[in-house]
């Protein structure tokens, strides 16, 4: 069946996009050459002066690339070679003599951006569906179809660069300010004016002005001019260099590319793209970003248990207990889908804090112009609190975030079962404590499983979901659909302490702090996994997460996993003198009296071993010890079952810990590095530190039999 | 006797909340009127755990209307809580608004219209429209229709500097031009109601207020606010003094009449921010989604008297013909709740209720009798508790339900005096 359908209208072709079995459209290979064949047709035909791009889905008017078609390439040159042809394709596109306007209803992004951007004329709706983007960055690529050219000609230098560069989403309203739409309808008459624009095109009865426009007196002097643009590109390299610290190439290759164009004139700005996506394309960073879009996307359609998959139940009202940091930020997520929340603490003041807590995410929303006065209002109205359960018996899932103790956790289970619908699941926000030995205290064990969200909970994207023997999969299901509701990447793990994320990132963070037994400096450490691309190091971000929090965690993994997990000398004086990290302003760094983080606090040296006499340790051994005790552990826990696959702890990783996204996550990084090369370099360490770094089994059988957790070529999730 | 609504079609008070009251200009004041009700009808909900679904209708009630938003209701009914096809509308009858948006709703129910509906209402009288004066307003017009610039600034021109003197909203009747504390200053007088007798009164409102707060009965029918921008909680209201004292109120200089006046301060209500919420189901409804009702509406009725002669009497016509629909005399009564909008005006109507001259006026051979004060207002009300003007009638209801419940006994009556001259009283059974 053709994606692309012709319909005549009053001399107008109307093409209608409409891939055959796909939910959105998508630039493919059949796609492009329907294009090459219709063009042809319709410029053979003389009753039609113009054409109008239309698309026949709902929610998308073109989405960009098939990106599995990018993972078939295995060369710089084949690569390469698409882009050639994508851009003569558009190239033919914007030098028809027949006028082409884009009627762009839904998501206009990556290649369809590009697409749109060939055409004569762009009318969008005004309707929040209805979102245009060059994403191309974000999976380590380029645009490959000119957009690197036609883009910053249309909407000028800057602006053209910012999109590019975040690959951010433009909304509709946005487009049109900054010029790159033309119009701005309602979705019910996008078709008509279309018709009408073409028509008038046609008959030279429509002027069109593509400069440009508001780019103001600073823009405008910057940009027009061969100094003010080298000090826009420079300016622009520094930005990108600050933000990913030389570890993806792809925005520095962008910018070359349009930078040629400008440099060098445009047919050499098109080759410099072309060159550019090659390059990218085949790029080891692309094929871990790629496979991390993958993998998301992947879990969005996982319902977290095996086949025959229950239904899940939508929440109708989420309780939570604890209005303290983690119970207020998961409120203000629910609030934000429209779930009611019931907010329940031991006294009023509290909950008022927690509602504060809320509002402050709210308030930064609506500054940011991402909800409207009214949605504040609505998404604020719908926290209630409680001190005393009422309101519960309507709420079918409950998410327990009180301090971690085990006693505390079995007295408020106690309490909200009894004020619980007996079907409701009840879900504890432990980072560490087993959920089994939480649901000891439970009449209805098959009902309670573990949610364990991120801190602060707007911003980080996982959501671990622990599950017990006892869970049922109907609960496990209706979880993950909440954390999905709730636009998180869900994995679902197996009960044991600390789960998965906790306990790989407690082996890294204690290996840091051996280090620290050893006498090496909190800076060298810190940079030294700053440089392998964690987005901190382990001592700063032990400050983060507070280091009575982590002297507990700490503690209970060292009972439930022995020697290998015992705490360092270093945490264990530190946890004792009383430093509670950045919240109580004094940790491993001082802080400033807004919480900002200065230099490290030269007196904390005299708590550690050493004192203050430090020494020097080859940064690379850090960063190896460090990284290999947390990819050790996390092969532990796919060899014990806790994982359910090597892709849950690659997302696992980076979305929940910070893992480097272009290294992939740390079974990714197993591959990259070769299992073999990886067993030695355990076996060694072991060598010199007996017992903690023993090869997991699972590495070894990987070893012994030369196996990867991830086909070498083409798409990385079956 | 038929209960109202019977057979099967029985009205259930299912459930009742408000916000805490503050006096106007303190805690509340950054909330209109719309964010209260908001806030009282989602914890309601929350509270009674009704399926948001099968809300099918909200009327509520308000006196002082907000320009931008004049149907409540409807912006009440628009929350992410309940479905956007909740049909709603707003009612207006002076401090009987609330109990005109119950006994609406009741109607509704009785008449099998709907099964479920929320009723109240909500007054900010912190946030009372100021409106510009008659020259300005003709100004301002005669420039948005003019077509030059030229001649926007002869529109404009004409203002002159007495136009720019802002009006409130007052307190008075428009036909009489008496403001509420003069009416009831002048049947204080007519009446022979003495400055002590008030002052007493208005204590007995504190001390009755100042136990249901401290013991939590009254808190209970309270959902604590929390208020933007510190999200502080308000827990109970704030006009409550348990510190009153005989010698304190005596001390007050009379407001309305400062030469022979006895109505001051202390022994009126005050201006208040506030907002009630109630469920109400029919029997059937409520049984059969398993909800145990606080009480039955037995009956209600409404009066109006000339607004000239004793504004605040309403009560004494309206309430021997509830009790007549209910088939019930006063004393069968349990409990009994009247609105304090003034220590003056509750006297007054405890007083024409054993008048026989007022009894043959509301068109009976014999007065309805003596209140019983031990069954009367228990734990305080308007005078101590507040007046947000539309939601009193919710908030009272509440606590005569509650109450009548805590009693343990199985009639309650409750009456409201209004502006205009009107009154209203309602009848409750509990089985």
């Amino acid at each position: 069946m053709p994606a692309l359908s012709l319909q005549h209208v009053d001399g107008v072709a109307v093409v209608t996009i409409d891939l055959p079995g796909e939910p959105v459209n998508k630039v493919t290979a059949g796609l492009r050459a329907e294009f090459s064949d219709l063009f042809a047709t319709i410029v053979a035909d003389t009753t039609l002066r113009a054409i109008v791009l239309y698309s026949g889905k709902s929610d998308t008017w073109l989405a960009g690339a098939d990106i599995d078609e990018f993972l078939t390439l295995e060369t710089a040159a084949a690569a390469e070679a698409l882009s050639r042809s994508g851009q003569s394709l558009l190239a033919s596109l914007e030098s028809l003599t027949l006028p082409v306007v884009a009627a762009i209803h839904g998501a206009c992004l990556g290649g369809g951006l590009e697409c749109a951007l060939a055409c004569r004329y762009r009318i969008a709706t005004d309707h929040p569906k209805t979102v245009l983007a060059l994403p191309e960055v974000q999976l380590g690529l380029v645009p490959g179809a000119g957009g690197t050219q036609r883009l910053p000609r249309l909407i000028g230098l800057q602006r053209a660069l910012d999109l590019i560069l975040t690959g951010r989403n433009v909304r509709a309203k946005k487009a049109y300010q900054m010029g790159l739409v033309d119009e701005l309808v309602h979705p019910a008459i996008l078709l008509d004016i279309a018709i009408d624009r073409a028509r008038k095109l046609a008959d030279g009865k429509l002027a069109v002005n593509h400069a440009p426009k508001d780019r103001g007196a600073t823009g405008m002097l910057l940009e027009d001019n061969p100094i003010g643009r080298s000090i826009v590109f420079r300016k622009a390299r520094e930005g990108v260099l600050a933000k990913t610290h030389g570890h993806y190439p792809a925005p520095l290759a962008a910018i070359g590319a349009v930078q040629a164009g400008y440099e060098k004139g445009i047919e050499a700005g098109y080759r410099e793209e072309s060159r550019a996506f090659g390059e990218m394309t085949v790029s080891a960073v692309a094929k871990q970003l790629i496979f991390l879009f993958f993998a998301t996307n992947a879990l969005k359609k996982d319902p977290g248990v095996g086949e025959p998959a229950p239904q899940p139940t939508p929440v109708q009202t989420l309780g939570i207990v604890g209005a303290g940091f983690m119970g207020a930020g998961i409120a203000s997520v629910a609030v934000q889908q429209g779930t009611p929340v019931r907010l329940k603490d031991t006294d009023v003041a509290r909950v008022g804090k927690g509602i504060a807590a809320v509002a402050d995410v709210l308030k930064e929303r609506l500054k940011k112009k991402q909800i409207t006065r009214l949605q504040y209002d609505d998404q604020l109205s719908l926290a209630g609190g409680t001190t005393a359960y009422s309101g519960f018996s309507r709420a079918n899932l409950v998410v327990e975030a009180v301090f971690e103790d085990l006693t505390l956790k079995h007295r408020v289970l106690r309490e909200v079962e009894a004020a619980l619908r007996p079907d409701a699941i009840y879900a504890s926000n432990t980072s560490t404590i087993p959920i089994g030995r939480i649901a000891e205290a439970s009449a209805r064990p098959n009902r309670v499983l573990g949610m364990h969200f991120f801190s602060p909970v707007h911003k980080m994207p996982l959501l671990e979901v622990i599950t017990t023997e006892a869970t049922d999969k109907d609960a496990t299901v209706s979880a993950v659909a909440f954390g999905k509701k709730l636009g998180k990447t869900v994995i679902v793990v197996n009960d044991a302490p600390g789960f998965y994320t906790t306990r790989t990132l407690s082996a890294y963070m204690n290996e840091a702090g051996r280090l620290l037994d050893e006498g090496a400096s909190i800076e060298a450490i810190d940079k030294a996994l700053l440089d392998f691309g964690f987005p901190v190091g382990p001592i700063t971000l032990l400050d983060e997460v507070g280091l009575d929090v982590g002297g507990k965690v700490g503690q209970t993994l060292f009972e439930a996993f022995g020697a290998r997990m015992s705490p360092s000398e270093s945490m264990r004086r530190v946890v004792e003198s009383g430093r509670t990290g950045r919240k109580g302003r004094q940790g491993f760094y001082l802080y400033d009296e807004k919480g900002k983080k200065n230099n490290v606090d030269p007196s904390v040296y005299e708590l550690l071993p050493h004192g203050a006499t430090r020494r020097e340790i080859d940064p690379a051994e850090i960063r190896q010890r460090c990284v290999l005790a947390m990819v050790n552990e996390a092969a532990r826990c796919l060899e014990e079952g806790v994982l359910r696959s090597a892709r849950d702890g690659d997302v696992g990783a980076v979305f929940g810990i910070g893992f480097p996204p272009f290294r992939g996550g740390p079974f990714r990084y197993v591959d990259s590095v070769g299992v073999v090369e990886l067993v030695e370099e355990l076996e060694e360490l072991n060598g010199r530190f007996p017992g903690r770094f023993a090869p997991s089994e699972l590495l070894l059988d990987y070893a012994r039999a030369r196996r990867r957790f991830y086909p070498a070529h083409g798409s990385p999730i079956p | 006797m038929p209960t109202f609504g019977s057979p099967g079609r029985r009205v259930a008070i299912v459930a009742g909340v408000r916000t805490p009251f503050a006096r106007a200009g303190t805690t509340l004041k950054s909330l209109s009127a719309t964010d209260l009700g908001k806030r009282a009808v989602a914890e309601l909900i929350q509270r009674s755990d009704i399926d948001p679904a099968l809300v099918e209708a909200i009327v509520y009630g308000t006196v002082v209307p907000s320009v931008v938003a004049p149907n409540i209701a409807r912006e009440v009914s628009l929350m992410p809580m309940l479905p956007k096809g909740v049909q709603s509308y707003t009612v207006s009858r002076a401090c009987a608004s609330a109990n005109q948006a119950i006994t609406d709703a009741a109607d509704q129910i009785a008449l099998g219209h709907a099964h479920v509906i929320i009723a109240g209402g909500a007054e900010s009288l912190s946030n009372v429209p100021i409106l510009h004066s008659r020259g300005m307003s003709d100004a301002l017009v005669a420039a948005s229709k003019a077509k030059t610039f030229g001649g926007r600034v002869r529109a404009l021109a004409t203002v002159r500097p007495r136009d720019l003197v802002p009006i409130t909203p007052a307190i008075a009747e428009p036909t009489t031009g008496e403001s509420m504390g003069e009416s009831a200053e002048k049947m204080a007088k007519i009446n022979h109601i003495s400055r002590e007798d008030q002052d007493q009164f208005a204590l007995r409102s504190h001390r009755l207020a100042a136990a249901g707060t401290q013991d939590g009965r009254l808190t209970a029918e309270i959902a604590p606010l929390y208020v933007p921008p510190s999200f502080d909680a308000m827990t109970v209201d704030n006009g409550i003094r348990s510190d009153s004292t005989i010698e304190a109120l005596a001390a007050l200089k009379p407001v309305f009449d400062r030469k022979y006046g006895t109505v001051t301060a202390g022994n009126s209500s005050p201006l208040t921010d506030g907002a009630s919420a109630m469920l109400l189901m029919s029997e059937e409804r409520a049984t059969s989604l398993g909800f145990t009702p606080l009480a039955y509406i037995r009956s209600y009725s409404y009066a109006a008297l000339d607004p000239g002669e004793q504004l605040l009497m309403g009560p004494v016509l309206a309430a021997p013909v509830a009790l007549q629909r209910a088939g019930l005399t006063l004393q069968q009564m349990d409990v009994i709740e009247m609105h304090e909008a003034f220590a003056a005006q509750v006297l007054c109507n405890l007083q024409g209720f054993v008048s026989q001259e007022w009894a043959e006026r509301a068109g009976f051979s014999k007065p309805v009798g003596e209140v019983d004060r031990a069954k009367l207002n228990v734990m305080g009300g308007s005078i101590s508790i507040g007046h947000p003007f539309g939601a009193t009638g919710g908030r009272i209801l509440t606590t005569l339900c509650n109450e009548l419940a805590r009693r343990g006994g199985q009639f309650g009556l409750m009456t409201v005096c209004a502006a205009g001259g009107m009154g209203h009283a309602m009848v409750i059974e509990r089985t």
